[in-house]
Formats: C-alpha cells, structure tokens, sequence
C-alpha cells in the first residue's frame, strides 16, 4: 500500500505550473549538467530513496547538476523500474536508477527476468554495512549475547528483517549465524514489508534482534532507540565508532551492500561520461562529504569497466552462498 | 509545554509562514482531487521545494498545509464523482457520493469539510497533550493484533449486507481477499497468481481497482441508465450547503467519537486513516438507532462525518510514532520522515528536547493547517459542488478521463488501463446484478495486510496459539465478532418482541 509512484513529466509539469517557482540554480561554473532524474526502484523513505536523494541534494547543492527530481515506481521487487527503464530505454536518457546488492539477488533467484547486464552501468558510489541491532531495552548487548539466546531457544529469539526470506536482510542474517557456528536454516526469520515496521516490531518486543543497513541503524541509535550489537565490517565505522564489528567479536563476516546507478541501455557514450564525470566530480565537493557523513555511508567508488568486474564477482560470491543456504 | 506552544505559535504566525500555509493547502486541495494523486504523491513532489526554503520550519509548515489539503482534496472527488483517490477516503465515498447524486453535494462537501477539521483539530490537541505518553501506545500491538485489527476493519462489511444480501456481500468480500493474494507477498520471495506477467508481480494497484469498481461502473451506469442522470441536484439547488440543526445535533457526536477512536488507531505504525475510517463507519453504523442505520450506504449524513473525522484524525495520531519514536507508520510519514532528514532534524525521543521550536511548529501549523482548509474551503464549495451540474454529455467524459488518467499516472503502465477496463466492465455487470462492489474493495485493501500479519503471528508462535496467548488479540476478535453478528440479534430481538405480547418499552 506504500507505493507511489508519480509520472515524471505530468508531476514537474504539475508542480511548476501551480508553483511557478523554479529550482533555485546555484551559480556555479562548474555544471556537468542541467538535470538528472532519478529513478526509485522502492517506496519513500527506504535506503535507495535516501541513497538517490542523498546524491542528487549533494549534486545540485555542489552546482555540479542544475536539478534533480524523483520517482518512486516500486514494485516486482525493483524488477518494475528495471523493466521500464529498458522498455522505454530511448525516452530514458536523462534517467538514473538507483540499486544495490539486491539487483544481484533477484536476478539469481529469478524474481525478475533482467540483470545489471542488461542496463548501462554508470557506476557504483557507495557502500553501507549491514547491522544488528537490538532494542535499548533488550537484555542482549553483544553478539554473543544474542547467540547464547539463540542456543537457549531458537524459537522465541526471532531475527527481523525488511527483506523477503531470501532477501539482503535475510542473508546477512544466515551469513552471521553460520560464521558463528550455528545452522542458518533454523534460525527463526521474520519479514516485514518495510524498514519503519520492522523497527516498530523489534521495538515492541516481538522480535529480539533486526537486520538492516548500517546508515539505517545509526539514526535509531542516535535517538537512543536501538543498540547496535554488531556491524559487518572490518574496521568499527567513524559514524557510529561504539558499534563493535562481527569480526572483534570472533565472527568472521564483511559484506558490504553497495548502492550504485544505472541507466537505460543503449545510453549515447557522451551521456553516460557525462554522467560519470559529474559523479567523479561529487567525491572532492563538501556537499558530499556532508551527505556521506550524516548517513554513515562508505565511499566505494566504482566506474564503468570496473563496475562490471565489481558486480561480476560479488554476483559469485552470493550466487555460492545462496547455493549453500539453498535458495538456489 | 505552554512555552512550548509560544515557542510554535511565533514561528507559525510569521507572515511568510502564514502564506506558506495558504499556498501548501491550495496546492494540496486541487492536485488532491485527482484521482491519481494521494498526499503521498503530492508531499512527494513538494519536498524539492520545502527543502530548498532550508528553514525546517517553514518547510514542515508548507508541508503540512499541502498535506491537509490533498486530504480534503480527495474526499472531494470521492464524493463528487465516486473516485476516491487513496484508501482512506473510501469510506467516505460510501455515504458522500449517494448524497451527492441526491443533489446534496454542497451539504455533503460541506459535512466533509468541518468533519475533517473538527477531526484534525482534535487530533492535534491531542498530539500535543498525549505525544510523549502515547509513544509506548504505539508499541503496544504485535502483528497479532495487528491482525486482530484487521478483522475488526473487516467488520465494516456488515454495513453492506444489507437484507437479503449477506451472501452477497460475504462472496463479494472473499474476491477482494483474493484479489489481495495476486502477486509478491512480503513474507514470500515468489510472486503468486501472476500467470508469469511482470504486471502483476507488485500485486492489483489500489487506484486502478478502487476507479474499476467506483468511478468506471458509475461512468458507464449513467451512460446506460439516463434515467439516472438527472439528479434533483443538478439544478441551482447544489449550492445549498447549509446543514440542518437537526442534521448538526446528529453528526456532533459522530465527529467526537470517531475524533478520539480515529487518532489512537493512528497512532499504531501500520494501522493508519484506512482502517481508521472503516472501523469508524462500522462503529457508527452500529451502534446508530435502528431506522438510521438503514440510511448508511444511502447518504447518512453520519455516515460521512463518521469517516472524514476519523481519517483526519488518524493522520494527525500518525505523526505521534514519527516524532516521539522516528517510526514511519503510514507511506505519507515516511515520506515527512525523508523530509526531516533531508533538513537535518532527526525525529526522535530527542526532537522535543533539541529544536522544541520544530516540533511545536509542527503541531502548531496542523492547527493553522485545517483553519486555513476550512476558511478556504467553506467560500469554494459552491463552486466546487458545481461540477456535478455539468450536463452528462461533458460529465461522463471528464469522469472518464480522471479514472483512466489516475491509473495511468501512478504507475506509469498502459496495463493498468487494460486492466482497469476489464474490471470495470466486470464490476459493471456485477453492479446490474445487484452484487454491492464496496466489499470487495474493503477485502481488497485489508487482506494484504491481513495475511502479512496472520503468517508473520504463525510464524512467531509456530501456529495459531497467539489467539489465545494474547489476550489483546482475543479481545480484538471478540469486538470484530459482536460488531458482525449484534446487527442482526439486535433484529431478531426487536422482532421478537414485536411477535410476543405488547406490553411495550
């Protein structure tokens, strides 16, 4: 029920027209371009959203584009806003999507028929670890803590999530419970259709610990809301320097969800350099450094040819452990 | 608190804010009665703008406006052409478009128009009395309840099974919680029912099923059926747009109860203005004397005061887990949330204590948001009203029109339209056959969210013992029970005593 999804053109159309404001332009000489808009594959407030908000407020703020606009088309998985973005591949030119790690996972699993191959890669622009987190309440404070209620009663320690059984979340979930020894399959998972229920479920008590993004949990935390009881790096994050890593914690994870852009196939070589050169160009500019920052985000910063090999191999790496987990 | 509300009063009354206001709900009312165009959509496109102001402030006060206007907004198409636009103006499509079609828009629109101020004032003095307390309130309900809710929503049907009709309405019921069924469910990572279309794979949208079932079959009705197409209304007499004392006695308290119930169902993350405004029709419905409650369905006046205060005040009870918690419960707070953030105010336990000038300003422009809608809307409704008195030959075209391009525009896919044609035509005949379509509509909304929270509650009790391991959710489901079956024992008792000896009460 929390989709929305607005015509690009009929919206702008609308809003100037009954606004008759423009964009304020921020004079700058160093413009790559007037506008990009960005495609959502998800609802509001989820991590594409923030991820493609995030770039556009830091690329227009910096003066690097002249404006930027968003469209949320959920649906299919993000499969929906794949499959517009090829169907209507030359009307799309001025159009990138965000996504992530799950453009790979429902590709294997087969949710929906394209994968990254099929689009333009522009590239990858940053990273977020993957967290758990558990209620301020909650008696458990370490990973340890949660595996000894897990060993208690795998039953009653349910792990939450914001993703389908077999989705990120989920797989984070088994990928931390098998690294500390334990048999994903039994561990008790609870899917929610979006990130503000599953935390409303973990913060009533109905589950015992949440999987989600890092950038996620760090608003929470701030608020005093949620403990991070574990982050999926190698080294503790400056966002949230009191969360302990899997690995002190003697459990060996690292994965790292990247958020990345698209566009649609068949995009003129000038175009998509420009697009490039623009995001290249973010990385050096305060703007950015204030965006990243508030979200926690992580720099990894992935090109075109270097993008491809990026996403090739993490497509293995997921594709084995599915495999294992038997998802595949 | 005091210092508080002056902290928020000065920041409101400025002049710029002041016009703030007035533009966001302008804004909001007319984009609002698109059809396609839910507060979701419009707070969506307005936040670009809101945060290039860079006061959060001023930006939240816009937004508000904008918000309470889409919500007027879209009661009025739902009332004037039977097009609601977002599920929580379904309810007041019930009652408001008969009246409309009786020739008693204006009095309709006006009904809408103070049911849904009195219900956002409220719920905004409630806010700001109960806020910090009510946080754990929203902490309160499981997926069980959650599910539990659900059934009481379900309870809404009643009111359509009207004599002779339960089967009818119970069939009509179980193909909307069937039609929630197509697609990718939450709690599956496989698409279901889609026969392998990519279309179908996010599910039937809302808006296309709820124009197929209202707007379209009404379209074709009145190409059908001229007889029908010349309502008393369409004469000079639509602009009257006076209530009746008798008729303001009567909804008064209908405003105050579902004021109050409609805000604490707001306040639970997931509930929100939907199942606020069935619960509150239902209850109304229920608990009406007898020769009113068959009015419901037919143009009560109680029966669209009912909805529109609850929805109001829903809205506002959803703002309560966003401040107090940082919790999203509805799509339009999560959106306000990417706002929030976006203008650097994390919500939280600590917004009240870090920028009280924030969070006073919010709950000080709801205030100043619905008394700008309604000193707006009040002078505009005449005109408003005056679409309906459009001749049919323009009319069934424009209604038409705002169906197909409500469909179209929130998805973006020309299958929608197929779609939205073939279920229209269904819904068409069903309609001839005297099925009543608004149970299907109401299955369609509740059984997503039904199912979500049944699997979720068997999963985390490894079976159905949660029913009676939870004694909320028992409750939950012994109120869904009496709400369903007190109707017709309260008939049978009446006709019982109509039969035995007249010894009268």
């Amino acid at each position: 029920m929390t989709k929305i999804s607005l015509g690009r053109r009929a919206l702008i159309i609308a809003a100037t027209a009954t606004l008759g404001w423009s964009t304020p332009l921020l004079a700058g000489g160093h413009q790559v371009l007037d506008s990009i808009h960005f495609l959502i594959p998800g609802g509001a407030g989820g991590g594409w959203d923030g991820t493609a908000r995030g770039t556009g407020e830091a690329l227009t703020s910096a003066g690097l584009v002249g404006s930027a606009s968003y469209e949320n088309m959920s649906g299919g998985g993000g499969g929906k806003a794949i499959g517009f973005l090829i169907e209507n591949a030359d009307s799309q030119h001025g159009t990138l999507m965000v996504n992530s790690t799950p453009i790979v996972i429902r590709s294997l699993t087969g949710v929906f028929p394209h994968n990254f191959r099929d689009l333009t890669l522009v590239s990858g622009t940053i990273g977020d670890y993957a967290a758990m987190v558990v209620s301020k309440d909650s008696p458990i404070n370490s990973m340890a803590d949660l595996i000894a209620a897990y060993d208690a009663d795998p039953k009653s320690t349910a792990i939450g999530g914001g993703s389908v059984p077999g989705g990120m979340d989920h797989l984070v979930a088994a990928m931390v419970m098998e690294a500390a020894g334990k048999d994903a399959l039994n561990v008790k998972y609870i899917p929610y259709d979006a990130g503000g229920k599953a935390m409303a479920a973990l913060l009533s008590g109905e589950i015992s610990a949440l999987s989600t993004g890092f950038s996620e949990a760090v608003d929470l935390a701030n608020a005093g809301e949620v403990k991070i009881i574990g982050v999926t790096s190698d080294e503790r994050v400056d966002a949230y320097g009191d969360a302990m890593t899997m690995k002190e914690q003697g459990i060996d994870v690292n994965f790292v969800n990247w958020r990345g852009f698209f566009a649609a196939p068949g995009l003129p070589a000038e175009d998509l350099a420009a697009y490039q050169a623009a995001i290249s160009a973010m990385y050096d500019t305060p703007e950015w450094e204030v965006v990243r920052a508030r979200n926690g985000w992580v720099n990894i910063h992935n090109s075109g040819d270097d993008f491809r090999s990026f996403l090739e191999q993490q497509e293995k790496v997921i594709g084995d452990l599915m495999k294992k987990l038997g998802f595949l | 608190m005091l210092e508080g509300i002056l902290i928020g009063l000065t920041t409101a009354l400025s002049l710029t804010n002041i016009l703030m206001v007035i533009g966001g709900c302008l804004i909001g009312t007319f984009i609002g009665m698109l059809p396609g165009l839910g507060p979701m959509s419009i707070i969506a496109i307005m936040i670009p703008v809101a945060i290039s102001i860079g006061d959060p402030s001023t930006a939240l006060i816009l937004l508000a406006g904008v918000y309470y206007g889409a919500i007027f907004g879209g009661s009025t198409s739902s009332i004037l052409l039977n097009a609601p636009g977002v599920a929580g103006t379904v309810a007041t499509s019930f009652d408001g478009y008969p009246m409309a079609r009786a020739g008693k828009a204006g009095k309709a629109l006006t009904i809408a128009a103070i049911a849904s101020f009195a219900g956002g004032t409220i719920g905004a003095i409630l806010l700001m009395i109960f806020a910090p307390m009510l946080s754990n309130v929203a902490l309160l309900f499981h997926s069980a309840e959650y599910f539990a809710l659900m059934v009481v929503g379900l309870s809404a049907i009643a009111a359509f099974a009207g004599t002779g009709q339960v089967g009818k309405a119970i069939l009509m019921t179980v193909l909307g919680l069937m039609m929630a069924t197509v697609g990718e469910g939450a709690l599956y990572n496989l698409p279901r029912f889609t026969f392998g279309l990519l279309d179908l794979q996010s599910g039937f949208s809302f808006i296309t099923l709820a124009m197929a079932m209202f707007a379209l079959p009404e379209a074709l009705f009145l190409v059908m059926n001229p007889a029908r197409s010349d309502p008393a209304g369409a004469s000079g007499k639509i602009t009257d747009l006076r209530i009746t004392r008798a008729e303001a006695r009567a909804i008064a308290p209908v405003i105050g109860r579902q004021s109050l119930q409609g805000f604490f169902i707001g306040v639970l993350p997931g509930a929100g203005a939907t199942i606020a405004s069935f619960l509150g029709y239902a209850v109304e419905r229920n608990i009406a004397p007898k020769h009113e409650q068959a009015e419901f369905g037919h143009g009560s006046v109680k029966g669209l005061a009912a909805p529109e205060a609850a929805n109001n005040a829903a809205c506002t009870g959803s703002f309560v887990p966003l401040l107090t918690l940082g919790i999203p419960g509805s799509g339009t707070t999560a959106i306000l949330l990417g706002a929030l953030i976006a203008l650097n105010v994390s919500p939280g336990p600590r917004l009240m204590i870090d920028s009280p000038e924030i969070f006073w300003a919010v709950i000080i422009s709801m205030y100043i948001g619905n008394l700008v809608l309604l000193i707006l809307n009040l002078p505009l409704i005449p005109y408003i009203a005056k679409i309906l008195a459009i001749p049919r030959t323009f009319l069934i075209p424009f209604i038409l029109f705002f169906t197909l391009m409500g469909a179209y525009i929130g998805q973006n896919n020309a299958t929608e339209l197929l779609i939205l044609v073939g279920m229209g035509v269904a819904a068409t005949v069903l309609r001839f056959a005297d099925y009543p379509l608004a149970p299907l509509l109401i299955g369609f909304i509740l059984g997503r969210m039904l199912e979500d929270n049944f699997a979720r509650s068997m999963q985390l009790y490894d079976g159905i013992s949660f029913v009676i391991e939870r004694p909320m959710t028992m409750g939950l489901l012994v109120i869904a029970l009496l709400l369903m079956v007190l109707p017709s024992l309260r008939a049978r008792i009446a006709k019982a005593r109509a039969r035995g000896i007249a010894d009268g009460d």
